[in-house]
C-alpha cells in the first residue's frame, strides 16, 4: 500500500475517532488486510489509541490482520445452507486445497473462508469465489470451480 | 434534475413520469438481485438489452432490472408487461425468443412458463402461480415496478407521496398517533410497538435527535431486509423521513451488513439521488423538515443487530451492548435520543401513512397487525421470499405456498427466528404465525427466517449448529452469555459424539435457564432457545444419541460409518475420484473400499455413487 492512498482514505477524517471503522474498512478494501504500519498511522491520524484500533480490528469479521490469498473462496454456513449440505462443501475445499477454513494455501493462491450467512438462502448451499456467487453447489461443482482457477501443470486455468 | 421545491413539484414530476411510462409500450422486467444473479441473471440482462438494440426496438420495449421478485428458486425470473407473463429459469440464449414474443401482443414463450406441479400444465401469469397467489404482497408489491438505482422509477409509481402527504397534512404528533393506531410492531425480532417507541423518543427533551435503520440482518437463513433495501431503497428512506418528521430528528443512519454489497450500494445511490432531488437536506419539499442520511457499512458482527451494540459500532467502537436501564430513545447515538427500527419496519411506514392505520390494522391479527415477509428456505420445494398477513398458519406457508417437501422426504420441523428462535415440529404447523403465538410455543417470529427441515436433518446437530454460531458471535462482554453458551456447546458436542450421559439433559436445561435469565442483551437472553425448543419437541432424538449412540437422521459424524457393499460396487471409480480425503482405494472394475481411519464421514461418495453401493450405518 502506498502512503498516498492511505492519505486519500484519511482525507477529511483526521481527528475524528468515530470514523475508525469506516477508515479501517477502506484500508481493508485497498490492501486486502490491515497492515501493521497502516494501523499505527490510523491511530495517530484519528487520535485513537493503538490498542483500541487493534481491539476494533480484531473484533469485527470485516478485518483480517494477515494478507489473503490471490483468490478468496467463501463457503456460506447459514442455516439454510447448513441443512442442504454446506458441510460437504467445506470437506471438499479442505481436502482439495489442503487448508482449514481461515487459512491460506502455501502457494498463496487460495484463502478458504466460512461465513455465517450471505443472504442468498433460497439457493443454498452457496459458495462465493472472488465476489461471484454460485448457487446450489455440490462438492463436484465446487471441485471444478477450484480447478478452473488453479494452474494445472504449466497450463493456467481460466475463470469460470 | 432540479430540486423539488415543494409538494406540487413532486406531484407534477410523478404525473409526467407516469405518462412517459404509459407511452413506453412493453416492459421486460428481469430480477437482478443477489439470488438471481447467482443463477445467471446478469447474462440474461445483457442478452435482452442487446437483443432489443439489435432489433431496433428501443422505443417499443424497455428492459428493467429490478430487485427481488420473490420466487428465488425459479430464478432467473423475467416478467413481461403488459400481460404479467411470468418466465422462470431463463437463460441468456432465450433472449431473442422473449423479445420476439413481447413485440407480438398476446404471445408468450410457452416453454419458459412455470409448470404447475399439481396439474402439470403451464401457468402464464404470476397471479396464477400458487406460490404468489396465496401471498399478500404489500411491501414487496413495488419491487417489480422499480429499478432500485433510479429515484425516478420510485416517484413514477407514487413514491414519496406519503411523505408529501405527511408534510402537508400531519403534525409530528399526529404521525406518531397514526403509527400507534396501526398497531405496527418492530419487524427486527423484538416486536416492540413502533408507535410507543416513537412517542418516547419524541417526548425526550433534547433538540438533537437521530433515527437509525438497522440493516445488519445477521440471522443466518434470513434475507428479507436485504431484498427490501436492495430492491426498493427509497421506500425505506421515505419511512425514515416520515420518522424523522415525527420524532424531530435531523440526522439518520442506515447501518448495512457488510455481507450485502448490493444493498449497501443501492442504499448509498438512493441517498445521493434523494439529496439531488431535495428529498434529503434542508427544507425537504419546502417544509420545515431538515434531515439527512448517511449509509454505514457494518463491521461484520452478529451482535451489532442489537440496538445498543449497533450504536456503539456507528460511533466507531467495538460493538458491545450496554445495559438498557436508560433507553436508547432517551440516550442513544452520541447519548442523544435515538429511534432505531429495522428495515422492514421503516418500509411499512409510508404505506401506513398513505393508506391509513385502519387499512393496516385490518390485516393480520389483533396483536400482530399487517403483513410480514418471511425467507422460506431449506428442505422445501419452493424457496424464496413470502409475504403474508400476520397470523397465517405455518402449514399454509410451508405446504401451500412452499409446496411441501422436496421429493421423497418428509418434513419434520421448521426453524423460525434464527439463533434467537426455535424449531417447531410438524404437529404444530396449524399455529398462526404471530408474535405472541410463536413465543408461547418456544420460538419466535424473529426477523422472518423460516428454515424448513426434513428427516435428513438431525435436531441435535441443529442445536449444536446454533450454539457454535452463538459462541462464535457472542461479543464476550457478559459472563453468562460467553461462558454459558460455551458450556452448553460442550454438552451438546458430547451428545453428538456419543459421549453424552442422561444426566446431562437436565444440566443443559439448567444452564439454558441461567443464560436466559442473566444475560445482558436480548441476543444472550434468547440464545438458549434453539436448544430448549429441540429438547422440548425432539427429546427422543437426544435420547437416541445418548442411550443408543445412534443419530437417527444419519448426520452426526461420530455416530455413523460409511462402507462399500462389494456386491453392489461396480468398480467405476467415481467414489475414489470424488473423495476429498483420499480415503477410498480400489482397482478399476473391482469393488472399492473405504479406509475408516482416513474417512471423515462427509458422505460425498454416497451422494455421488450411482449404484447405491455406499452404505450408511
Amino acid at each position: 500500500m502506498t502512503t498516498k492512498s492511505l492519505a486519500t482514505i484519511l482525507e477529511g477524517r483526521r481527528s475524528q475517532p468515530q470514523q475508525l471503522i469506516e477508515v479501517l474498512q477502506d484500508v481493508q478494501d485497498l490492501c486486502g488486510y490491515l497492515p501493521r504500519e497502516s494501523m499505527i498511522t490510523v491511530s495517530e491520524q484519528l487520535g485513537v489509541p493503538l490498542i483500541e484500533v487493534y481491539r476494533v480490528a480484531s473484533f469485527y469479521k470485516a478485518f483480517t490482520l494477515a494478507p489473503r490469498g490471490k483468490h478468496l473462496l467463501t463457503v456460506c454456513m447459514g442455516t439454510a445452507c447448513h441443512v442442504r449440505g454446506a458441510a460437504r462443501l467445506v470437506d471438499q475445499a479442505r481436502g482439495q486445497l489442503g487448508v482449514e477454513p481461515g487459512a491460506t494455501t502455501d502457494d498463496g493462491l487460495f484463502t478458504l473462508e466460512c461465513v455465517n450467512c450471505l443472504g442468498a438462502c433460497a439457493l443454498g448451499p452457496v459458495a462465493v469465489l472472488d465476489g461471484i456467487y454460485y448457487q446450489n453447489m455440490t462438492p463436484r461443482k465446487l471441485s471444478r470451480l477450484i480447478e478452473s482457477v488453479r494452474p494445472a501443470g504449466s497450463e493456467v486455468g481460466s475463470r469460470a | 434534475m432540479p430540486r423539488l421545491a415543494g409538494i406540487r413539484d413532486l406531484a407534477d414530476l410523478g404525473a409526467s413520469l407516469r405518462t412517459e411510462r404509459e407511452r413506453a409500450g412493453a416492459t421486460i422486467t428481469v430480477c437482478g438481485e443477489t439470488g438471481c444473479e447467482a443463477s445467471g441473471s446478469r447474462a440474461v440482462i445483457e442478452a435482452l438489452q442487446s437483443e432489443v438494440r439489435s432489433q431496433g426496438l428501443e422505443q417499443r420495449v424497455h428492459v428493467r432490472v429490478t430487485g427481488c421478485l420473490g420466487f428465488c428458486e425459479q430464478g432467473p425470473i423475467v416478467i413481461v408487461e403488459p400481460g404479467s407473463i411470468f418466465y422462470c429459469r431463463v437463460n441468456a440464449h432465450d433472449a431473442a425468443e422473449i423479445v420476439g414474443a413481447t413485440t407480438r401482443e398476446g404471445e408468450a414463450v410457452e416453454r419458459l412458463l412455470y409448470t404447475d406441479p399439481m396439474s402439470g400444465g403451464k401457468l402464464r401469469t404470476l397471479s396464477q402461480i400458487p406460490f404468489y397467489r396465496l401471498q399478500d404482497r404489500t411491501l414487496l408489491a413495488l419491487n417489480p415496478e422499480v429499478d432500485p438505482r433510479y429515484i425516478t422509477d420510485y416517484i413514477a409509481v407514487g413514491g414519496y407521496s406519503a411523505l408529501a402527504k405527511v408534510l402537508g397534512e400531519y403534525s409530528p404528533e399526529s404521525v406518531v398517533r397514526e403509527i400507534t393506531r396501526s398497531g405496527l410492531r418492530g419487524r427486527g425480532g423484538g416486536g416492540f410497538p413502533t408507535g410507543r417507541k416513537w412517542a418516547a423518543c419524541r417526548a425526550a427533551p433534547d433538540d438533537e435527535k437521530y433515527v437509525i435503520c438497522n440493516a445488519d440482518e445477521g440471522d443466518p437463513g434470513a434475507y428479507m431486509d436485504r431484498s427490501l433495501l436492495e430492491g426498493n431503497p427509497h421506500l425505506v428512506l421515505e419511512g425514515m423521513l416520515i420518522g424523522a418528521w415525527a420524532i424531530g430528528a435531523q440526522q439518520g443512519y442506515i447501518y448495512v451488513r457488510r455481507e450485502y454489497p448490493s444493498a449497501f450500494a443501492h442504499a448509498r445511490t438512493a441517498v445521493e439521488q434523494a439529496r439531488e432531488f431535495g428529498l434529503l437536506g434542508d427544507y425537504v419539499l419546502g417544509s420545515s423538515l431538515c434531515f439527512d442520511v448517511e449509509v454505514a457499512r457494518g463491521g461484520g458482527a452478529f451482535v451489532c443487530g442489537e440496538s445498543t451494540a449497533l450504536i456503539a459500532s456507528l460511533e466507531g467502537k467495538v460493538g458491545e451492548p450496554r445495559p438498557k436501564d436508560v433507553h436508547t430513545v432517551e440516550q442513544g447515538l452520541w447519548n442523544k435520543p435515538t429511534t432505531l427500527n429495522n428495515v422492514e419496519t421503516w418500509a411499512n411506514v409510508p404505506l401506513i401513512m398513505e393508506r391509513g392505520a385502519a387499512w393496516f390494522s385490518q390485516k393480520g391479527t389483533k396483536g400482530s397487525t399487517g403483513t410480514k415477509i418471511f425467507a422460506l428456505t431449506g428442505q422445501v420445494r419452493n424457496t424464496g421470499l413470502v409475504e403474508v398477513p400476520m397470523g397465517t398458519p405455518l402449514r399454509t406457508i410451508v405446504f401451500d405456498i412452499g409446496g411441501g417437501a422436496v421429493a421423497g422426504a418428509a418434513i419434520k420441523a421448521v426453524q423460525t427466528g434464527g439463533p434467537s428462535g426455535g424449531c417447531l415440529p410438524v404437529d404444530k404447523f396449524d399455529l398462526p404465525v404471530d408474535f405472541d403465538t410463536l413465543a408461547q410455543a418456544g420460538s419466535m417470529v424473529g426477523s422472518g427466517g423460516m428454515v424448513v427441515m426434513d428427516e435428513h436433518t438431525c435436531m441435535v446437530d441443529v442445536a449444536k449448529y446454533f450454539l457454535t454460531f452463538l459462541q462464535d458471535e457472542s461479543c464476550g462482554k457478559w459472563v453468562p452469555c460467553r461462558i454459558g453458551i460455551d458450556r452448553m456447546l460442550e454438552i451438546v458436542t458430547d451428545i453428538t459424539q456419543g459421549r453424552g450421559r442422561p444426566e446431562q439433559l437436565p444440566l443443559l436445561e439448567d444452564l439454558a435457564d441461567t443464560v436466559r435469565e442473566t444475560s445482558l442483551c436480548a441476543l444472550g437472553k434468547t440464545a438458549p432457545n434453539p436448544v430448549l425448543s429441540t429438547l422440548r419437541y425432539f427429546r427422543a432424538e437426544y435420547e437416541a444419541h445418548i442411550v443408543e449412540h445412534r443419530c437417527p437422521a444419519g448426520v452426526c459424524r461420530s455416530l455413523i460409518e460409511y462402507s462399500i457393499d462389494p456386491e453392489r460396487c461396480t468398480g467405476c471409480g467415481t467414489c475414489l475420484s470424488v473423495c476429498p480425503h483420499g480415503a477410498i482405494s480400489g482397482d478399476r472394475k473391482a469393488p472399492h473400499a473405504i479406509d475408516p481411519s482416513a474417512c471423515q464421514r462427509c458422505g460425498i461418495c454416497a451422494a455421488e455413487c450411482s449404484s447405491e453401493a455406499v452404505v450408511l450405518r
